[in-house]
C-alpha cells in the first residue's frame, strides 16, 4: 500500500498562486518548517515502523527465500498451484465475509438498542462486556460452544425437545459455518465497540429538527441517519472482515485444525507439521494474507468513496 | 450477573413517558427482542461452561473446583505476568499516543487520516503473521524478555486507543483550551496534564479498559512467544484438569468484566460528585 508521507500531508505552504512566485529557497524553507512541525509525531512513526512495518517486511522477505536463503519464487508457486492452500484462502475469504457482514448488521442494531436506553448501568455493563468479549477467544470460547451447541449439549437438547434439533437440519459446529457461528461471539461485541461512538454522534437535535420539518421516520433515516452513519458502518465492517480473516486460536481449538483456512495452515507450519523442504510455505502464506488484506483495503477505500457519492 | 441484565431489560419495557404511547411501545418491542436474543446468545455458553466445570461425574454440583483454584501450580505466576504485561502495555501506549494525538489534533489535522489507516492495520494483519515477523526481527536480548509481548501489545492496542482518543478529542475544542492554558502561563506538560487529561477522562478510561481487556485475553502471540500468561496457562492446564481450567477461564472472563465495570462506575460517580461540587 502506498502510505502517504506525513511531510506532504502537513505542508505549511499556503495553497494557491503564491507558491509559484516563490523561489526554490522558499521550498526548502517550507520543507524544513514542515519537518520541524512533524517532529512530535516521530516517536509514533518510529514505533509503527519497528512494531508493524519491519515484521511485515521480514515476512515478505522470507516468503521469497528458499531453505538455503536464496531468492526464489517456488514458495509462491506452490501456493498458487492449487490444492489445499488455495482452498484455504477461498474458505478464509468466505468465512471473513460472513462474519463481517452479519455481525455488522446485528452489532449495529444491538448498539443502537443500547444507545437509546435510559439505563446508564446497562450501557456501562454492555460497554465493558463488549470490550472483554471482543478480545475473548481460543480454547475457552470453543469449549463454551461445545458445551452449549455440541451434538448432545445443553441448547441442542432444549431445541430437540421442541423438535428443532439444529444438527438434524444441517448445522455442524465443527465445519466452516459452525466456526462462523462461534466467531459471532467476538465479532458482534467488536462491532458494538467500534460503532457506538458513531451512534452517540447522532445528535438528538438532528432528529428533532427533522421531525419539526415534518420528516417521517423513514425520511429521517434515509436523509440524515444513514448518510451520517454509513462511513463508520463501512469502516467497522471492514475492520470486522480483517478480524475474521485473521482469527486463529478459536477455529484451531474448535475443529482441532481440520477446517481448511489459512491461519490454521500457518499455525500448522509454526507447530512443525510440515512436509520437509516446505518450511518457507508458512511465510508465503503469511505474505498471501498480507496481499489479501491490501487488496481489501483498496476495495474498502473504493467502496467508501462510491458510497459517499451514492448518498449525496 | 445474568439477573442484573435481565432486570434492566424488564425495566426497559415500562414506559415512563406517556407521550406517544403506542409508537413508543412498538419500538421497544423490537428493542427488547434484540436485547433478549443477544443476552441469550452471550450468556448461555457461559452458563453451559460454568455448569460443566461445577458438575461432578455423578451429576451433583459442588464449588470444589473453584475452591481448588488458588492452589494450582503456576497459576499465580501466570496471573502476575498477565498483570505486569497489562500495566506496562497501558503505560507505554498512553504515553506514546496521548501527546501525539493532542499534537496531531492541534497542528497536523491531515495527519489524522494517515493515523486512521495505520491504526487499522494491527487488527487486519493477522496476529499469527505479525508475531512470526516480530520473532524473526527482534534482537535476542529482547526475545528473552516477556516485555517483548508488551511492546507488541502496544501495537495491537493502538486501533482501540486511537479511536477512543480521536472521538474524545473531537468533542473538545483543543486549540482554545491549549491557547487559554498557554496564555495563562502554563507549560506544555502542565497544559496536557492539568487541562487536557481531565477533559479527556472518559476517552482515556475507555482506552484503558480496552487495552486491559486485550492484554488479559490475548492468547495466540503469548503462546507462540512461549510465555505462560493467564490465557496460556488455562489452555495448558486444560489437559491436567478440564474442570478447574474451565472454572478459571469463566472466572477470569467474568472477573475482568466486573473489574472493568467497577473502574468505569467509580469514575462515573466521581465525576458526578465533582460536578455537583462545582455548582
Amino acid at each position: 500500500m502506498k502510505i502517504p508521507s506525513p511531510l506532504s500531508n502537513d505542508s505549511l505552504t499556503p495553497s494557491g498562486v503564491d507558491d509559484k512566485d516563490r523561489g526554490g529557497r522558499h521550498y526548502t524553507g517550507t520543507l524544513v518548517r514542515s519537518l520541524r512541525t512533524s517532529v512530535p509525531v516521530f516517536p509514533f512513526l518510529v514505533y509503527i515502523t519497528l512494531g508493524l512495518l519491519v515484521p511485515t517486511l521480514v515476512i515478505i522477505n522470507l516468503a521469497f527465500r528458499s531453505d538455503s536463503g536464496k531468492l526464489t519464487l517456488s514458495n509462491i508457486h506452490t501456493i498458487l498451484r492449487g490444492g489445499a492452500y488455495l482452498t484455504g484462502f477461498e474458505n478464509s475469504v468466505k468465512l471473513a465475509l460472513a462474519v463481517s457482514i452479519i455481525p455488522a448488521i446485528l452489532g449495529t442494531l444491538l448498539a443502537y438498542a443500547i444507545a437509546q436506553s435510559r439505563f446508564e448501568f446497562l450501557k456501562r455493563l454492555v460497554a465493558t462486556a463488549s470490550g472483554v468479549l471482543a478480545n475473548f477467544g481460543g480454547v475457552n470460547l470453543a469449549f463454551m460452544f461445545v458445551a452449549s451447541f455440541g451434538a448432545n449439549s445443553l441448547v441442542t437438547i432444549w431445541l430437540s425437545r421442541i423438535g428443532l434439533n439444529p444438527w438434524e437440519h444441517g448445522f455442524d459446529l465443527y465445519k466452516l459455518w459452525g466456526v462462523a457461528f462461534v466467531y459471532c461471539y467476538f465479532q458482534v461485541p467488536l462491532m458494538v465497540l467500534v460503532i457506538t461512538p458513531a451512534l452517540n454522534g447522532l445528535r438528538p437535535a438532528w432528529r428533532e429538527a427533522a421531525e419539526n420539518l415534518g420528516a417521517s421516520r423513514w425520511q429521517y433515516w434515509r436523509h440524515v441517519g444513514v448518510p451520517v452513519l454509513m462511513p463508520s458502518v463501512l469502516g467497522s465492517t471492514f475492520l470486522l472482515f480483517g478480524s475474521g480473516l485473521s482469527a486463529y486460536a478459536t477455529a484451531e481449538a474448535l475443529t482441532g485444525g481440520t477446517v481448511a483456512i489459512t491461519p490454521i495452515q500457518i499455525g500448522a507450519y509454526l507447530q512443525g507439521n510440515v512436509i520437509s523442504g516446505e518450511e518457507h510455505i508458512g511465510y508465503a502464506l503469511g505474505f498471501g494474507m498480507i496481499v489479501l488484506m491490501l487488496v481489501s483495503i483498496i476495495g474498502y477505500v473504493l467502496l467508501r468513496s462510491r458510497s459517499s457519492k451514492w448518498l449525496q | 450477573m445474568a439477573s442484573v441484565v435481565t432486570d434492566n431489560i424488564v425495566d426497559f419495557e415500562l414506559p415512563m413517558v406517556p407521550l406517544n404511547l403506542a409508537k413508543r411501545r412498538r419500538i421497544r418491542w423490537g428493542r427488547g427482542l434484540i436485547l433478549w436474543l443477544a443476552a441469550a446468545y452471550f450468556i448461555i455458553p457461559i452458563y453451559a461452561a460454568l455448569k460443566f466445570s461445577l458438575q461432578n461425574i455423578n451429576g451433583s454440583f459442588s464449588l470444589s473446583p473453584i475452591a481448588a483454584i488458588p492452589s494450582q501450580p503456576g497459576l499465580a505466576a501466570a496471573f502476575f505476568l498477565s498483570m505486569r504485561l497489562a500495566f506496562v502495555t497501558l503505560a507505554i501506549v498512553l504515553f506514546l499516543m496521548v501527546p501525539t494525538m493532542i499534537y496531531v489534533h492541534m497542528k497536523m489535522p491531515r495527519f489524522r487520516r494517515f493515523m486512521e489507516v495505520v491504526t487499522i492495520l494491527p487488527i487486519v494483519i493477522p496476529p499469527i503473521v505479525l508475531i512470526l515477523g516480530v520473532l524473526e526481527a527482534a534482537p535476542l536480548w529482547l526475545k528473552a524478555s516477556p516485555y517483548l509481548l508488551a511492546l507488541v501489545y502496544v501495537v495491537l492496542a493502538m486501533p482501540f486507543v486511537y479511536r477512543s482518543l480521536d472521538s474524545g478529542l473531537g468533542a473538545l475544542d483543543v486549540k482554545t483550551l491549549v491557547e487559554a492554558a498557554r496564555s495563562l502561563g502554563a507549560g506544555w506538560i502542565s497544559t496536557i496534564w492539568r487541562v487536557l487529561v481531565p477533559n479527556l477522562r472518559s476517552a482515556l478510561l475507555s482506552a484503558t479498559v480496552l487495552t486491559l481487556a486485550l492484554v488479559l485475553g490475548e492468547f495466540t502471540m503469548a503462546s507462540l512467544d512461549l510465555w505462560e500468561t493467564l490465557p496460556v496457562w488455562i489452555v495448558d492446564f486444560d489437559q491436567t484438569n478440564a474442570h478447574i481450567s474451565t472454572a478459571v477461564a469463566m472466572l477470569s472472563l467474568l472477573g475482568t468484566w466486573a473489574l472493568l465495570t467497577l473502574i468505569v462506575s467509580i469514575d462515573r460517580s466521581h465525576s458526578r460528585r465533582r460536578r455537583r461540587n462545582d455548582v
